[in-house]
């Protein structure tokens, strides 16, 4: 089972509750695998005291000019839709960031001058911590394309722990990156925030996730500082509301040193079960 | 007419919550730009009035005309998105997945397949409160990156400032440190940059930073929560300052940040007096100098 | 010497278009035969790299110089210094007539 953790907006306590939610699931016997797909910005392996384990370089087809049969057509730039290639009357240059990696340049040159090969992106690394694996894509700085590092990573984890519970971090957003990691869940949980921002980043998600028709779940965190503008809008579109995470300063703290949150702090402990049980009756 | 760009990293540092402040303090002598176009924001805070709206468009998606088609097979095998689908032995584009990359309609022996320009999106001219124009954007289900629709708010951003003579465009940058942030960084005057006293908030920092080198922008920043973690605020303060980055302001912990989010106002409308909203106004004060000061 | 210039229109009435990658038109014009051409951009389609079809534009029409506003992106310039052409900027706000007086005059800034 895919259990994708998402929010509309950045900042609402994603990261600290998919480690927490794994560390607890592994402390209690499950077996669980979290990977975090925040390519970007990758923070889970900052909270997790763990070993590294393995670095695979993560990598993506581009095509590369051999000149020996070029004839200098120009074909390869005109049928390029990312503008990736320029055909100067001399020289054709490629542009490996913008490339798609969609093949079609190479496999429709008349001269087979542009042979498709492989380029670095990122790395997915693997991490040991107690009881649980974390893996993790993170994209070279300069790189564009997240989504190729994100279907990689959970190709990966998909591969290598097929009948694990398999948490997923997901970018912030409602874009590209985060529709790739969640299209091939089961469940996503919503992490929001009670305040109008969190109400207005939880619409666009909610919107996003109908029109893939997944299952939806809402997590609440830092409750009580805001109004019950959430709640009123998860009871209209019958979503269910996972857990109600207090509003607390501590747990700022606990995430500002980098600790794992639920062995300090009991109602924290117990929002968490709630979760862990929540995903359990979906399965 | 200056830009000034505020971006961070990492969500929940309060970048909005201070984009929105300097505006709101600025008032008709910016343009203000919301290029946070994933999660956008800010219009809640300055009260947008949605006045103005055009189609955005980006990319493009293949179409089967299926009175066209002879289910040949041959896009399905070209396509390495998987976005062709195969239902009821006649095939469909999976518009999820469709890249746009146009291989299929190249080698479709019938001419079965189009591309066409997708919608990804509106553009937002607004009235806000305090009498001056927000451009503001909202991306369209599942459209590709930002990137292209942050440049578009941006340059309609200095448009306007430009023929309406303001001074500066105020823009809340994307988060990250993909394609969108570099576009919402493209010709900035200056950088502020908001962290907060954080494990991720360091590490973010610095990837942020990273990517501000390789564009040469002068940048300043702000610490948010800098008493978190006194700790980790020291490690950010150093880092900074191996950086030639000038902390322009470090403000605590303090829930007001979310009472003025529950009554949709920046800071320095909420609590006008607060200790909080004066050192934002100084920091506000602080950047304009700097900005001033340059060249 | 053949001209590019970045415009907004097909005359020599037309404003300079101040952007290069995503200019709305080149007009071409060549001193040696007083001809005047101009040629649509279309890049208004493009998600990125505009900058560089709209260089390799510009190349396939072997300029000796080309006047602009702001100037060229880094991908577009690493094309267009592929050749001998000079690039003039500042001419944002001018006319092409008013572009090409401030050219003769030696009033615009080489970019390169």
């Amino acid at each position: 089972m895919r259990v994708t953790i998402a929010s509309g907006k950045g900042g609402t306590g994603k990261t600290t509750l998919s480690v927490n939610l794994a560390a607890y699931l592994a402390k209690h016997k499950k077996d669980v695998v979290l990977a975090d797909l925040d390519v970007e910005e990758p923070n889970s392996q900052l909270f997790i005291i763990g070993e590294e384990k393995s670095c695979t370089t993560a990598n993506k087809m581009v095509p590369h000019w051999d000149k020996s049969e070029c004839t200098y057509c120009g074909e390869c730039a005109d049928i390029c839709n990312f503008n990736a290639i320029v055909a100067l009357s001399d020289e054709i240059i490629i542009y490996p960031q913008l490339c798609h990696s969609c093949y079609a340049c190479s496999e429709l040159c008349p001269t087979n001058s542009l042979p498709m090969q492989s380029e670095r992106i990122g790395e997915i690394k693997l991490f040991e911590s107690k009881g649980f694996d974390l893996i993790e894509g993170r994209l070279d700085l300069g790189q564009e394309m997240a989504v190729g590092l994100i279907a990689q990573t959970i190709d990966f984890i998909d591969k290598g722990y097929e009948d694990s519970l398999k948490l997923f971090d997901a970018p912030p957003g409602t874009s590209c990156p985060v529709i790739e990691a969640t299209k091939k869940s089961d469940l996503v949980l919503l992490v929001t925030e009670p305040t109008p921002f969190g109400l207005n980043d939880l619409t666009l998600a909610v919107e996003t996730m109908k029109v893939l028709g997944k299952k939806m779940g809402v997590i609440i965190n830092r409750y009580g500082i805001g109004d019950d503008a959430v709640e009123a809008y998860c009871k209209a579109e019958h979503i269910p509301i996972v857990a109600k995470i207090k509003n607390d300063k501590a747990v700022a703290e606990c995430y500002a040193r980098g600790e794992l949150v639920y062995e300090q702090i009991e109602h924290f402990k117990a929002s968490i079960e709630q979760i862990a049980n929540f995903i359990e009756d979906y399965r | 007419m200056r830009e000034i760009v505020v971006i961070s990293g990492k969500g929940g540092t309060g970048k909005t919550s201070l984009s929105a402040s300097f505006a709101y303090l600025e008032g008709q002598n910016a343009i203000t730009a919301d290029c946070d176009v994933d999660a956008a924001n800010m219009h809640i805070l300055l009260d947008a009035d949605f006045s103005n709206r055009q189609d955005f468009f980006s990319g493009e998606v293949a179409y089967i005309d299926s009175d066209k088609c002879i289910d040949c097979g041959k896009c399905k095998t070209v396509c390495r998105f998987d976005a062709i689908l195969l239902k009821e032995n006649r095939h469909t584009i999976d518009r999820i997945s469709c890249e746009g990359c146009g291989y299929c309609a190249r080698v479709c022996p019938s001419g079965a397949i189009t591309m066409h320009k997708q919608k990804a999106g509106d553009i937002f001219v607004s009235n806000i409160k305090n009498g001056a124009t927000m451009v503001h954007a909202k991306l369209g289900f599942a459209a590709e990156n930002s990137g292209k629709l942050v440049a578009k708010v941006k340059q309609e951003a200095k448009m306007l400032a430009l023929k309406e003579d303001r001074e500066f465009v105020i823009t809340d940058g994307s988060p990250g440190i993909g394609c969108p942030v570099i576009s919402s960084l493209s010709g900035a005057n200056l950088v502020v940059l908001v962290t907060e006293a954080t494990v991720s908030g360091l590490h973010d920092l610095k990837r942020v930073v990273e990517l501000l080198k390789t564009f040469s922008l002068q940048a300043v920043c702000i610490i948010n929560k800098y008493d978190l973690n006194k700790e980790m605020n020291k490690m950010i303060e150093e880092y900074l300052s191996t950086q030639d980055i000038e902390v322009i302001a470090r403000l605590g912990y303090d829930e007001t940040f979310a009472h003025a989010l529950i009554e949709a106002k920046p800071i320095v409308e909420y609590s006008a007096q607060s200790q909080l909203s004066v050192t934002i106004k100084e920091s506000w004060e602080k950047i304009k100098t700097k900005i001033r000061n340059q060249k | 010497m053949k001209i590019i210039f970045t415009a907004k229109g097909d005359n020599w009435e037309s404003k300079i278009d101040e952007r290069f990658g995503r200019a709305e038109m080149f007009v071409l014009f060549d001193e040696a035969d007083d001809s005047f051409k101009a040629i649509k951009i279309e890049t208004e389609h493009m998600e990125h790299g505009a900058g560089l079809q709209t260089a390799q534009k510009a190349l396939e029409l072997s300029p000796d110089v080309i006047i602009t506003g702001n100037g060229a992106g880094n991908k577009a310039l690493d094309i267009l210094k592929r050749s001998s052409v000079k690039m003039y900027i500042g001419a944002g706000e001018m006319s092409l007539k008013e572009a090409y007086e401030a050219y003769k005059n030696e009033k615009l800034n080489l970019q390169f």
